[in-house]
């Protein structure tokens, strides 16, 4: 598996996902083309789906919230009789590289946490109708909507079958959603996950794995008449939607991709990347009408997608790149006035929709597995939302004083009101929050300089970067940095950054990063699973899991 | 000592499993017998229940002589829980645990795949009687009217087989899917029959024939497989639900068999050479040749559709587990694991049929559907023999395994019945020739007008060589109750 994938898609491309458009309702229909899998030696049958699939999924639901902002529910249903999802292919994983599985449930996560958070973030609610098997990611796609209906006909049931048929997780939120999220008694959660058939009907609502179990005959227009209430119900700002035209991107020979605001250079030999974001192009519109009609091309919006999407590509194109720098050039006050007018009008449906935005990008960030570094250089612009940026990464260098032969602007940092409560991290905490667990006074105080410019001796002093570092040990310090970090072994530095980053309180989000997905991972790596004759190994064959018995 | 062979009638239930000292699942099964007799009176239109039907009861498992008959009415008639003789020190006999001894109990790891075995099996046997519930109303006479109601109450009998097992070893989980069997109801908007041929009424007696002939033969192949399951209690169950499954066949392939002699008979009386002179045919009455393969070609299509997918992991994991083996498996020369063995199978290569190796222990399945068109293709040669005695140059024949497919690699597919991959065009050209069209149904359906009057039979059909029980030709098989 080495082909590039590309994150990017259209309708016009999907291959298993329809949707029609019904007034303030969506019907959003798998339908997974069996022979449409990413790469070859699986099929995708009964709406199993692979990277591929997902991908057309994370473009639905990024497209219902910029394109369709007309929609207030959205009903998440099967393509094909008999069978609503079985959940990620098993070929597909049983053949891919551990790299590439952890990458898959890392980007299916991320999309699952995308359309549960619609409803809070934009109010666009995703409920599930299900009728016919809806077993593992199958399950999970319906656990990441907020309304789960599913029908009385003795035959479709709800399932994680994962541990007992496939010696791994349902490590896309499954486990976790069944406990944190729909509150599942601990001992019936036990029960429903070991047991590969799941459960229907009633026990089903009973023991809150769904919202309502409704009898078939009156199946699809009860579910008709609840999207239609939760639709009335709702309070969502609606408009006419804008389009997202593909990305303006050039990928380089050597990797290297150039697009509109954002650079990424490749250093292969010194597994390095680096990553420039530009400051506007363009002043920021005068009114929230002149922001729709840019539609997809205001600063904030095309600088998020194009970041989203190199991040995206990095993850999983580049994965010898260890270390990501991210830099910025550009005019500070510019993103403020960008930023300002977005935080603005927020509560128009496209301001809202586009700093919501941000806060996946950043969050897309906050859970990348690389080492990450800011570079505050003189002509930067961390200003505001890329702010955000130095308080995600795991370490931030900023130059001091006048450089020999450097006539940009002095480096500075500019906080912005945004930067205290309108991107929270998975931890449900601010960055700066996270930052200053023990000191929360030091946030006030960054609080009253909102709106200033923060050079480096203030900027240390405020905690606001790890470092800073004048004419003479710029170059040679950062050197150094980099060239140790790319001496560390690599999966040590992924678990020791992963738990750097989230201090703090536990929320349901963090629990499926961090402690479903690290025991998913650990079990991935596991014999039992897929060595030889593990599990998922084996699962087709015939022949059962060949496990040691020794608890570890 | 508790009599296996013979039946105990000192409970509700009549039962060889010594039911009267297993308070449990006597308790059990006795509070799920209301719900079936309800299941049982609502199906079948009451003058034929208070009918009195020349019918065979199971007394005993002893083959030599395991049934008695006589006159009872339906819902009186003892179906009970019987299983043939528990064999003696009997082995696994396939699979990862092949060699081991026979399990007496659910073994844990395996309790779901048991349970969703014996889940998808009960489902079809209350299935049938579902879909056959109107043909009293048009039988062609009482002989084969009887022989209708000993299908349903054998039918009725191999549900109550899987419930017992449900009941008796598959504590609470098992009850409430016991329940469910009675639940699910062919054709039902609410809550369907498990797999599609079974949610299709059988709209006439030639329907009834052939589905007797083909998919109760699947029922049959899969019963064979079962009856060769580790777990013992389920091949016991099994293995005498097949001896009763010998007389639905007999009931498909002598029903077709009656049918074709009859439309034979009629030809030669008129001098008709052509069997493609259908409408000449059809005037006198008869089922023209060429409708009788249409109806073949459907209901052996629907039939290979049961078997699942080519390549199945579930059939390889129930194999492999030994929970269900293959036809004949004791006979079959090989190490019962299949390791390393393969076995050849349809697949599509573009648009071409083709034939591939796969590792045999996934295509399990397929297997034993090539098992079954080789059991099925018996009969359509006896039918051929007998066109061809009557001097008719016809040739019955089982099409090709790519047509009519809605399960597997040919689902879906345009492919005409000799395994010619055509275009759409030309599919949907032949497929009035090849499968029944609604004036054909209207046709058979003009047709079936009940003959009640013992020793007689309709103009469509020849009457049997002999009697049930041997009884002479004008035995009046049911005594109608026409209140």
């Amino acid at each position: 598996m080495s082909k590039t994938i590309d994150f990017q898609t259209d309708p016009s491309k999907y291959r298993h996902w329809r949707v029609a458009y019904d007034g303030d309702v969506a019907n959003l229909y798998m339908d997974v083309d069996q022979d449409g899998g990413l790469f070859d030696g699986y099929q995708l049958k009964l709406n199993s789906y692979d990277l591929g699939v997902d991908i057309e999924l994370a473009d639905v639901v990024q497209r219902m919230r910029f394109e369709h902002p007309e929609i207030k529910v959205v009903v998440m249903r099967s393509g094909k009789e008999n069978v609503f999802c079985a959940g990620a292919n098993i070929r597909m994983l049983g053949g891919a590289s551990h790299a590439h599985k952890v990458n898959f449930c890392k980007f299916t996560n991320e999309t699952r946490n995308t359309f549960e958070a619609a409803e809070e973030d934009s109010g666009q609610k995703y409920i599930c109708a299900v009728k016919g098997a809806c077993a593992g990611g199958g399950y999970e796609l319906a656990l990441a909507c907020n309304y789960i209906m599913l029908t009385d006909d003795s035959t479709s049931a709800v399932a994680l079958p994962e541990v007992p048929l496939l010696a791994v997780l349902p490590g896309t939120g499954g486990l976790t959603r069944v406990t944190d999220k729909r509150k599942v008694r601990r001992d019936r959660a036990d029960i429903f996950c070991s047991i590969e058939e799941g459960v229907k009907g009633q026990r089903a609502q009973d023991w809150d794995l769904v919202d309502e179990v409704i009898p078939n005959s009156k199946f699809d227009e009860t579910v008709d008449e609840r999207a239609r209430e939760f639709a009335s119900a709702s309070q969502k700002a609606t408009g006419n939607g804008i389009k997202l035209d593909p990305l303006d991107r050039k990928i380089g020979d050597d990797g290297s991709i150039v697009y509109s605001l954002v650079e990424v250079d490749l250093d292969r030999a010194a597994h390095k990347v680096t990553i420039t974001l530009k400051g506007p192009d363009s002043e920021a519109p005068a009114t929230i009408e002149d922001l729709e009609a840019l539609g997809d091309q205001s600063y904030l919006l095309r600088l998020a997608r194009e970041l989203d999407d190199a991040i995206l590509h990095l993850r999983s194109n580049e994965k010898e790149l260890g270390l990501v720098v991210f830099r910025t050039q550009g005019d500070g006050s510019a993103v403020l006035a960008h930023e300002k007018q977005l935080s603005e009008n927020a509560d128009h449906w496209l301001a809202k929709e586009i700093l919501a935005y941000w806060k996946r990008v950043l969050k897309r960030i906050d859970v990348t597995s690389r080492s990450l570094v800011a570079l505050v250089e003189h002509g930067s612009c961390f200003a505001g939302v890329l702010a955000e940026i130095l308080w995600a990464v795991d370490r931030s260098y900023m130059m001091d004083g006048e450089f020999e032969g450097d006539n940009r602007p002095m480096a500075a940092i500019q906080p912005s009101a945004a930067n205290f409560g309108r991107f929270p991290m998975g931890n449900d905490l601010t960055r700066l929050e996270t930052r200053f667990l023990g000191a929360p006074e030091a946030i006030e105080t960054i609080k009253a300089k909102t709106g200033t410019s923060i050079e480096a001796e203030d900027a240390d002093k405020l905690g606001l970067v790890t470092v800073i570092l004048d004419d003479i040990d710029w170059e040679d310090e950062i050197r150094i940095f980099m060239e140790e970090r790319a001496s560390f072994s690599p999966d040590a530095m992924t678990g020791m950054e992963a738990n750097l980053r989230f201090a703090g309180p536990e929320t349901m989000e963090t629990r499926i990063f961090g402690r479903l997905t690290a025991w998913q991972n650990w079990i991935f790596n596991r014999p039992n699973a897929t060595g030889e004759d593990g599990a998922l190994q084996r699962y087709g064959t015939g022949i059962r899991g060949n496990y040691n018995i020794e608890r570890v | 000592m508790m009599d296996l062979m013979n039946v105990s009638y000192d409970t509700q239930i009549p039962n060889n499993v010594g039911l009267s000292s297993d308070k449990r699942v006597l308790k059990a099964l006795e509070k799920w017998h209301p719900g079936y007799i309800n299941w049982w009176n609502d199906l079948i239109p009451d003058n034929f229940q208070q009918s009195l039907v020349y019918l065979r009861t199971a007394v005993s498992v002893d083959p030599k002589g395991w049934a008695k008959f006589d006159y009872v009415k339906m819902p009186e008639y003892r179906w009970g829980v019987l299983l043939a003789p528990q064999g003696e020190d009997r082995k696994i006999p396939c699979g990862e645990h092949m060699g081991q001894p026979a399990w007496q109990e659910v073994p844990g790891e395996y309790r779901n795949m048991l349970k969703r075995l014996i889940i998808i099996q009960g489902d079809t046997e209350p299935a049938s009687v579902e879909q056959q519930r109107f043909l009293g109303l048009t039988a062609p006479s009482l002989y084969d009217m009887r022989n209708l109601f000993q299908v349903n109450v054998e039918e009725g009998r191999h549900l109550w087989a899987m419930v017992y097992l449900l009941h008796k070893y598959f504590g609470k989980d098992g009850r409430g899917e016991a329940d469910d069997l009675l639940r699910r109801s062919s054709g039902s908007e609410e809550a369907p029959r498990m797999l599609g041929a079974f949610n299709e009424e059988t709209p006439d007696w030639l329907s009834f024939f052939m589905f007797t002939y083909f998919t109760d033969r699947d029922g049959k192949m899969q019963l064979e497989s079962l009856a060769q399951s580790g777990f013992d209690p389920l091949s016991r169950t099994c293995r005498f639900m097949l001896t009763e499954e010998a007389h639905h066949m007999f009931v498909g392939e002598t029903g077709v068999g009656r049918t074709i002699e009859r439309t034979c008979q009629v030809m030669n009386e008129h001098g008709i050479e052509d069997p493609y002179e259908i409408d000449k045919i059809r005037s006198y009455g008869v089922i023209d040749l060429p409708t009788i393969q249409k109806k073949l070609n459907l209901h052996y299509t629907l039939s290979l559709d049961l078997f699942g997918q080519e390549v199945s992991t579930n059939a390889a994991n129930a194999f492999n587990a030994g929970i269900k083996g293959r036809y004949m498996e004791h006979r079959i020369d090989d190490d019962h694991q299949l390791t390393n063995d393969t076995y050849v199978v349809w697949d599509l290569e573009g648009d071409e049929a083709v034939r591939k190796d796969v590792p045999a222990l996934t295509a399990i399945n397929m297997r034993l559907r090539d098992d079954y068109t080789q059991d099925a293709s018996g009969g359509v040669g006896r039918w051929n023999k007998a066109i061809e005695k009557a001097g008719i140059n016809f040739q019955l024949k089982l099409p090709h395994e790519s047509f009519n497919r809605k399960i597997g690699v040919f689902a879906g597919k345009p492919f005409d019945p000799d395994g010619k991959r055509i275009s759409v065009d030309e599919y949907a050209k032949g497929e009035p020739n090849w499968l029944p069209t609604p004036a054909d149904g209207d046709y058979i359906q003009s047709l079936m007008k009940p003959v009640y009057e013992p020793g007689k039979f309709a103009g469509w059909i020849a009457p049997p060589k002999v009697g049930i029980d041997n009884k002479p030709g004008d035995f009046e098989y049911v005594k109608l109750h026409m209140a």
